[in-house]
């Protein structure tokens, strides 16, 4: 008992202690803000760049010659900046892909998560995830020695080394596990008493999947498809390798086309100085892409936060 | 009153044909949903047995300890090896401490104002950003506009920021999953904030991040196209320190492929090969440890 006074009666220590804890704290906490905000300065430093060292080009090329034009050339004389050519073969990695990875990754998810028994489940996920793992240059390499000479040439012979087709099959195959993930978290947010009494009626688990759980789970489906069509967008090292570096209008699937993304792997393994306008042009086509891609992953957030269904 | 009776006892051997029918097309669907499950599961066995079928003959002691070389038989890994080991080295150094720092403050300190708002969904869209473009970024900010060239430093710089989204992620799912009751038993102590973090919650999040950190930095490992912008293509020297040239397993991967001769694409398998055990020893290393938290905390 007689202790207890005797800790009372030297308040300076204690204090000093707690000051100079409070101080560590608010610096701790500033430190620890400035880690939040080098994603801030990321963002700001994408745009700038972009911005900056697209001006230039912009200055030389009119909107309406970029936008429009149907001739991508930067590296010839005389230099064309159309760039519609990019965005054609873009699109066609784009649909291809979507061709075959949504149905294959909303069966897949469907399966995981209504059909498949926990034991099956707890093997094929990680498999999945196992593909969603792989580097898209190994994609690249697969689809130039595998999916190319014994697929696509064997069904159309005339096809191109280099050819979209091959380039949007890898895409798909490479987006596909993203599809099948985040349908399978969509699913299992449904709630298990929306299936009870849908059996309870006399459904069959096809149609409680397909007419029950899925409509629940539609904004996550959506938002789904638009990430994983997004990321194909900006695949880059797998189209480059497999897809060619042959900027046209030609919608072909068997023909060698360039994306935005293969354009600036080309120029960028090329001679282009700092300050030529070929060098500006890979910026142009990166604020472009980064536009198109950034739109696509707001509007996949929208449409989650919006119609998602809310069960309590 | 028996009439009744009987209709239902006749109903149930007798299936009626609609409901027959769509039990078997339930079972039929079923089963192709299943089939396209496995069909990716099949595609995964394809591609890892092509890889093996062309690299392995050429995964010889000396694909390990030469230079790139134009004549494929002797040609080897030696100089890719260093340089991925430099960048991911230099990358876990610099995005872990920021990475789990702003997971932190996000999770622990940040009020929920319009600033920190902002910044959560600044990050989900950083996310989305392809690859690429980091590489034009670190292209345009590190290698020019720093002064620091191609080198390593500049990668890592630039991988940095774009597993930075991964790793603030998964560190604040981990740092969620730590119940409030550990807070507010140390807070009651008169523990303070940092106290509580450092003392209670980052030591029970720890596995949960650690695995986040892992998965991230083996993305790092494989991702090519940034290094397409500040690697060098071919290169015969091992760095020996920051501001060296360098090149990455991706990026010789790379080389070797795009050439038209075969045996240049079977030196690629190899370089596949070599790559794809280094992700998968990562990979076992994260689900070892998620394996082994998930038996020792119970909440």
């Amino acid at each position: 008992l007689s202790s207890v006074p005797q800790t009372i009666a030297r308040p300076a220590s204690p204090l000093a202690g707690l000051r100079f804890r409070h101080a560590r704290e608010e610096g701790i906490r500033g430190v620890l803000a400035l880690c939040a905000l080098v994603s801030v300065l990321t963002t700001g430093a994408i745009i700038y760049m972009l911005l900056r060292e697209s001006l230039p080009f912009f200055a030389v090329v009119r909107l309406s010659e970029f936008f429009l034009g149907t001739e991508w050339a930067p590296l010839f004389e005389p230099a064309r900046f159309g760039v519609l050519p990019l965005v054609v073969g873009t699109l066609q990695i784009t649909l291809g892909a979507a061709l075959i990875a949504i149905p294959f990754g909303l069966a897949s998810g469907i399966y995981l998560s209504e059909y498949a028994s926990p034991r099956l489940r707890s093997m094929l996920k990680p498999l999945l995830e196992v593909l969603a793992g792989i580097p898209t240059i190994v994609y690249g390499y697969f689809a130039l020695t595998f999916i190319t000479p014994y697929i696509v040439k064997r069904l159309f012979p005339s096809a191109d080394v280099f050819n979209a087709a091959a380039g949007a099959i890898v895409v798909g195959i490479m987006v596909l596990p993203l599809i099948a993930s985040l349908c399978d978290d969509a699913f299992r947010a449904v709630p298990e008493s929306l299936r009870h009494a849908a059996y309870a009626m006399g459904a069959t688990k096809l149609e409680v999947s397909l007419q029950v759980v899925l409509p629940a789970a539609l904004s996550g489906v959506f938002a789904a498809f638009i990430l994983a069509l997004s990321r194909a967008v900006g695949e880059t090292m797998a189209v480059t390798l497999a897809a060619g570096a042959t900027p046209n209008m030609n919608w072909s699937p068997l023909h060698s086309i360039q994306t935005l993304t293969a354009f600036i792997v080309q120029v960028a393994q090329g001679e282009a100085q700092h300050g030529e306008i070929a060098y500006q042009s890979i910026f142009a086509v990166a604020l472009l892409l980064f536009a198109i891609t950034l739109t696509m992953n707001f509007i996949a957030h929208k449409v989650l936060k919006r119609f998602r269904e809310v069960y309590d | 009153m028996s009439a009744v009776q009987t209709d239902i006892i006749r109903a149930k051997p007798h299936a009626s044909p609609n409901v027959r029918f769509r039990k078997g097309r339930a079972g039929v669907v079923g089963i192709i949903f299943g089939a396209m499950t496995w069909f990716a599961v099949l595609l995964l066995a394809v591609l890892i047995w092509r890889v093996l079928a062309d690299g392995l003959p050429y995964l010889k002691r000396h694909f390990i300890t030469n230079f790139a070389s134009y004549k494929a038989a002797k040609a080897g890994i030696k100089a890719a090896l260093a340089g991925s080991a430099w960048m991911l080295g230099c990358t876990a150094l610099i995005s872990i401490p920021l990475g789990v720092g702003a997971a932190i403050y996000l999770q622990e300190y940040a009020r929920k104002n319009k600033l920190n708002r902002f910044i959560e969904v600044n990050i989900s869209n950083l996310a989305g950003v392809p690859s690429i473009v980091y590489g034009l970024l670190g292209l345009t900010t590190f290698v020019y506009l720093l002064h620091l060239g191609r080198s390593v430093i500049a990668a890592a710089l630039t991988m940095s920021l774009l597993i930075l989204p991964v790793i603030i992620t998964a560190s604040r799912e981990a740092l969620k999953a730590v119940p409030d009751s550990i807070r507010h038993g140390a807070f009651a102590l008169g523990a303070t904030r940092w106290e509580v973090v450092r003392n209670h919650v980052l030591p029970a999040a720890l596995p949960g991040i650690l695995t986040g950190v892992i998965l991230s930095l083996s993305r790092a490992l494989g991702e090519a196209a940034p290094m397409v912008l500040i690697a060098a293509l071919s290169i015969r020297s091992v760095p020996k320190g920051l501001g060296d040239s360098f090149t990455v397993l991706p990026i010789q991967i790379f080389n070797w492929a795009s050439r038209p001769k075969e045996e240049f694409q079977h030196l690629a398998a190899a370089g596949i090969i070599v790559l794809l055990i280094f992700l998968l020893v990562m990979n076992s290393l994260a689900v070892y440890i998620r394996y082994h938290t998930e038996k020792k905390y119970k909440w």
